[in-house]
């Protein structure tokens, strides 16, 4: 694989919440390289920290949290800038421009009051890329370049006369109209039937092959990271507990909870194989531990079928297995 | 749309016709008789003549048959001649106090659903913070502060010790009739008439301003790079107007009820203030007149708020 110029690069990124006094730590000194055109699955349960990671690079989170160390490095033509340290009108001038996003529910996050095209060309209006009429022009471009049927009557629809589907593809549509280099997408398919789902995965590959923007790609939906990601990073807790491009992690997986992901995904054929044998699908044993009482040593420690005395004292420290490979496991020789 | 609006008015009339049917009942509940205000102190009437003036005013006949005749008359567009006031004509009356009335109500409202809106959004945005608490402290006292009493507090605190507006009436007496001069007594008045709205325009604009600003559409709004002072403006007071449109609608009612003490402490020559000068002497033909006035008031302003509805909120299609 030729080597990408680096699009974004996070550099142990972390970001606090104060919840009731206390500190919690959602995302814990995350590392993760984007190239340009290049994507990659950010994948965990609820509550590993994947959508704060998104949201931290992208600077929304609510009032009650912050980035407390680390960077998230975002290179530009002009040059790389720390979105971590950028005061509130550099971050803005980035929101929209050079990083789009799209978010989990095409139900909940279009406004309601407003039409379908003053939601998609107001990027480019607030930042001043172009006229009202031009802006017109491009939203109807773009729509019909994500699919939406007769683009130029749905400019003057408002968001409940769009079916879930068509929603997500105006969401799309909003978050690619400046020509991002980035486009995060926060479970875009994660509220959508499965056949849209397809339908969604396979327009963002035709609009990274045209527009050549990179992707983080927040799912856990291990189907769709196989589907489209080039790498894919697996997280727990926090962090980033293995990461490595997509092909050679699911054929061999280092992280005993990546193994435990990978097995507890239902395949329709094998399921019902498994059924008729008598036997279950294999699941992860516990539940993701609670941030506000981690344990002391590995987070992953409480799951794990290969936890000794080291693990419950020590976390692991990202050890590099090979060329692009990363795993936080103090026994991924064993695998 | 014009469908919708027809059907409104049908219900309206509708709920008129029950609301006079009401009043009528209630006020030969009450004690007196409109007779008494007849009588001279100095020469009381004998029985008989009572009796005449009672049957002179067809006051004798039985209700149903008082009820169906004042109806007919209604419905022909008389509404009759006032018991008292020398005989005046109702309609003539009443055209005489319906603008002073709503001149009040109607800038008592528009201060209040400017302040209220303004103050709602401020202390949303702000909130927890000191301009937050400031706002919302006035407003708790705004809000359990009873019309009666903000109007005498008021009227003694602007009027009687700064001196800063006339204490009552709607026109300085001798002076040519002016706009200036109409302000000057107007402003008080209704100013303190839109504090209790205002007060409660304000704190449902804070609460539903807050839930919106919650939403993921704002978050959005946000991602695309849109100012937050646009976010605010643009994306979510629009949707945070639609449960503040219901309340505005559905406290007209309650408006008239505080354009009565209003009128009645600031000597305002209006519908209230003729209300209760009706009721005191009884005067059955213009407390009827008066209450389907009002009635009829608020029913327009509702069918205006539906329509304001459907035009903030895309979602309601009015058919």
């Amino acid at each position: 694989m030729a080597e990408r110029a680096p699009l974004l690069e996070l550099r142990g990124l972390r970001t606090v919440f104060r919840v009731r006094g206390r500190e919690i730590t959602p995302v814990d000194g995350v590392d993760l390289a984007i190239g340009a055109g290049e994507t990659v699955a950010l994948v965990g349960e609820s509550g590993s920290g994947k959508s704060v990671t998104a949201l931290s690079v992208m600077r929304l989170l609510p009032g009650t949290a912050r980035i407390d160390a680390g960077q998230a490095i975002l290179h530009r033509e002009t040059g790389p800038v720390d979105l971590a340290g950028l005061d509130a009108e550099a971050m803005r001038a980035v929101r929209g421009a050079a990083i789009g996003m799209v978010f989990q529910e095409p139900m909940t996050s279009l406004n309601p009051v407003l039409t379908i095209g003053d939601q998609i060309t107001e990027p480019l209006l607030v930042h001043g890329r172009c006229s009202r009429a031009q802006a017109g022009e491009r939203a109807v471009a773009m729509l019909e370049a994500v699919g939406v049927p007769d683009p130029a009557r749905r400019l003057a629809a408002y968001p409940h006369e769009l079916s879930g589907g068509m929603r997500q593809r105006a969401m799309i549509a909003m978050a690619l109209i400046c020509r991002p280099g980035l486009l995060i997408a926060d479970e875009p398919t994660t509220a959508l039937d499965v056949t849209i789902q397809a339908q969604i995965v396979d327009l963002l590959e035709g609009l990274q092959r045209e527009m050549g923007m990179g992707i983080l790609f927040v799912t856990h939906n291990l189907g769709v990271v196989a589907d489209m990601a080039h790498r894919v990073a697996i997280m727990y807790a926090g962090r980033i507990v293995e990461e490595g491009p997509v092909a050679e992690v699911f054929a061999r997986p280092l992280h005993p909870y990546t193994r435990g992901l990978l097995a507890s995904v239902p395949r329709p054929g094998e399921a019902l194989a498994l059924r008729r044998a008598g036997g279950r699908l294999a699941a992860v044993p516990g539940q993701v531990p609670s941030l506000m009482n981690l344990p002391r040593g590995c987070a992953f420690s409480t799951r794990c079928t290969l936890a000794t005395d080291l693990c419950r004292a020590m976390p692991p420290d990202r050890v590099s297995p090979g060329p692009g490979r990363g795993v936080r496991c103090h026994h991924w020789a064993a695998a | 749309m014009a469908l919708f609006i027809l059907r409104r008015i049908g219900a309206g009339l509708v709920m008129l016709v029950a609301l006079s049917m009401l009043v009528f009942v209630l006020l030969r509940l009450a004690p007196g008789d409109p007779v008494d205000a007849y009588i001279d102190p100095s020469a009381p009437l004998s029985p008989t003549e009572m009796a005449e003036t009672r049957a002179r005013l067809g006051l004798d006949r039985p209700l149903p048959v008082q009820y169906l005749a004042w109806m007919r008359q209604v419905a022909a567009g008389e509404l009759g001649y006032s018991l008292q006031r020398n005989h005046e004509p109702v309609a003539r009356l009443l055209s005489e106090r319906i603008g002073p009335t709503l001149l009040l109500m109607g800038s008592g409202l528009v201060i209040a659903i400017i302040v209220g809106i303004a103050a709602g959004i401020v202390s949303a945005v702000n909130r927890g913070r000191p301009l937050d608490v400031a706002l919302s402290v006035p407003a708790f006292v705004g809000i359990s502060s009873p019309a009666f009493l903000t109007a005498l507090v008021g009227l003694f605190v602007f009027s009687v010790i700064l001196r800063w507006a006339p204490s009552g009436g709607m026109r300085t007496p001798g002076l040519p009739p002016s706009t200036g001069d109409l302000l000057r007594h107007l402003v008080l008045p209704a100013c303190l008439l839109s504090i209790g709205h205002a007060a409660l325009i304000m704190r449902y604009m804070r609460a539903s301003l807050i839930e919106v600003l919650n939403q993921d559409y704002v978050r959005t709004a946000r991602s695309k790079g849109v100012r937050e002072r646009w976010v605010i403006v643009k994306h979510a007071v629009r949707n945070a107007l639609l449960p503040v449109v219901t309340l505005i609608g559905s406290t007209l009612g309650a408006a008239v009820g505080g354009a009565i003490f209003i009128e009645s402490v600031f000597n305002w020559p209006g519908m209230g203030l003729m209300l209760i000068n009706a009721v005191e002497a009884r005067d059955y033909p213009v407390i009827m007149a008066a209450t389907l006035v009002v009635g009829a008031c608020v029913l327009v302003a509702n069918i205006l708020t539906d329509i304001a509805y459907a035009a903030v909120d895309p979602r309601i299609k009015i058919a």
